[in-house]
């Protein structure tokens, strides 16, 4: 079963759901709504034929001044038995920024949705643990949306921890620059 | 031979080994300033903490193993702050890191001093973005500032012994307040050559 003939069999089964899909250099990928997102994903993991038994990442894209939904999130999934690799976005609009979270079926995607919550707030419903896990805990806004600040100043979104460390530098250096 | 032992024990004067310090001859004694004499005990034995961030540390252990030998300078890396002298910053210092940083320089004993390894640490290098300090500047003393990306292992002997004639030339055992210090103390000193000279 090729690539094509995949994504075909899928929109059969979710009319519904599928928005799109798009191939480009034997690369296929598939935009869903998120409601189903568990039950399209459920579906590719366990139908013989298909079997995307790994998955390989879970990330977002944001598309501010694009697009309304502003974000994709994005599930690479591959298929050790049969080779097939195949993309799979559900679109997340920034008002009720959540997708139900998939970490019963890889457990796997528990770090994965932490990091995207860390980078772009997307609150994964029904994850165990959703912390953060690259910045610091008490660190506030999403540094990967693209209305975060890109350059080294922060100014009031600076994290408060750093703040108190440079003035006691400063402190412990005195008047002398 | 016999000579030669005649020669070096008919010498009874103190020889100059260094300016301002002397060794007397048949005894195991030196005689010199202790300023001088800590300074270049201080100087000859730089324990870096073994911490690198980043690429650069890959650079720092480089210099460290056989080809260029930091063991020559008295360099020898020690595992634990309590022990080291020197703190290398070999690295992109995040801002996640930087409490945890300046915790370990609280922790190494006085006299301690700070190496600022490649542009990431002196600057924040190419790294202008929201998890990047800006230079180590900002939340610690620096000593030495060595650029590069990485700087060579040559580059970084340099400022090893920049560091070294830092503490050659430094007046008194450095504290928190270190700089205030010295200025005072300079102050005083110039101060009580002017009365001597106009005594004089």
């Amino acid at each position: 079963m090729n690539l094509i003939e995949i994504v075909k069999k899928l929109r059969d089964k979710f009319p519904h759901e599928v928005l799109w899909f798009r191939c480009f250099r034997e690369e296929c990928d598939v935009t869903v709504k998120k409601d189903n997102i568990r039950e399209i994903l459920i579906y590719l993991k366990n139908t013989p034929t298909l079997e995307f038994n790994y998955l390989i990442d879970l990330t977002a894209v944001d598309y501010l001044g694009f697009r309304e939904p502003r974000f994709d999130v994005v599930y690479h999934l591959m298929s050790i038995k049969y080779r097939h690799r195949l993309r799979i976005k559900a679109q997340v609009p920034e008002q009720a920024c959540s997708i139900p979270s998939i970490c019963d079926i890889w457990r796997t995607a528990e770090w994965f949705e932490r990091e995207c919550f860390d980078m772009f707030g997307i609150e994964f419903k029904g994850h165990p643990d959703l912390r953060r896990i690259l910045m610091p805990e008490d660190w506030e806004g999403f540094p990967l949306r693209k209305d975060y600040p890109v350059f080294s100043d922060l100014a009031e979104k600076e994290w408060l921890t750093f703040i108190e460390l440079k003035q006691k530098a400063k402190e412990l250096r005195g008047n002398n620059d | 031979m016999p000579g030669l032992i005649k020669i070096f024990d008919s010498n009874k004067e103190p020889i100059e080994i260094e300016d301002g310090i002397k060794i007397v001859p048949g005894c195991s004694t030196i005689i010199g300033s202790l300023n001088k004499i800590a300074s270049w005990g201080r100087r000859s034995s730089l324990w870096p903490l073994t911490f690198g961030l980043a690429c650069c540390a890959i650079e720092m252990m480089a210099t460290g193993a056989s080809h260029y030998d930091l063991d020559r300078f008295g360099v020898i890396f020690r595992a634990t702050p309590r022990q080291a002298d020197v703190m290398i910053i070999a690295g992109t210092v995040t801002k996640k890191m930087a409490p945890i940083i300046v915790n370990l320089y609280h922790q190494m004993p006085e006299p301690r001093y700070v190496i600022a390894m490649g542009s990431c640490a002196c600057s924040g290098g190419i790294f202008n973005t929201y998890s990047t300090v800006q230079g180590v500047g900002e939340i610690l003393p620096v000593d030495v500032y060595i650029p590069g990306c990485p700087p060579r292992p040559e580059a970084l002997i340099e400022g090893i012994l920049k560091l070294q004639q830092k503490i050659e030339n430094e007046l008194c055992h450095k504290s928190e307040n270190f700089s205030r210090e010295n200025s005072q103390i300079e102050e005083r000193n110039e101060s009580h050559r002017d009365s001597e000279e106009a005594k004089r």
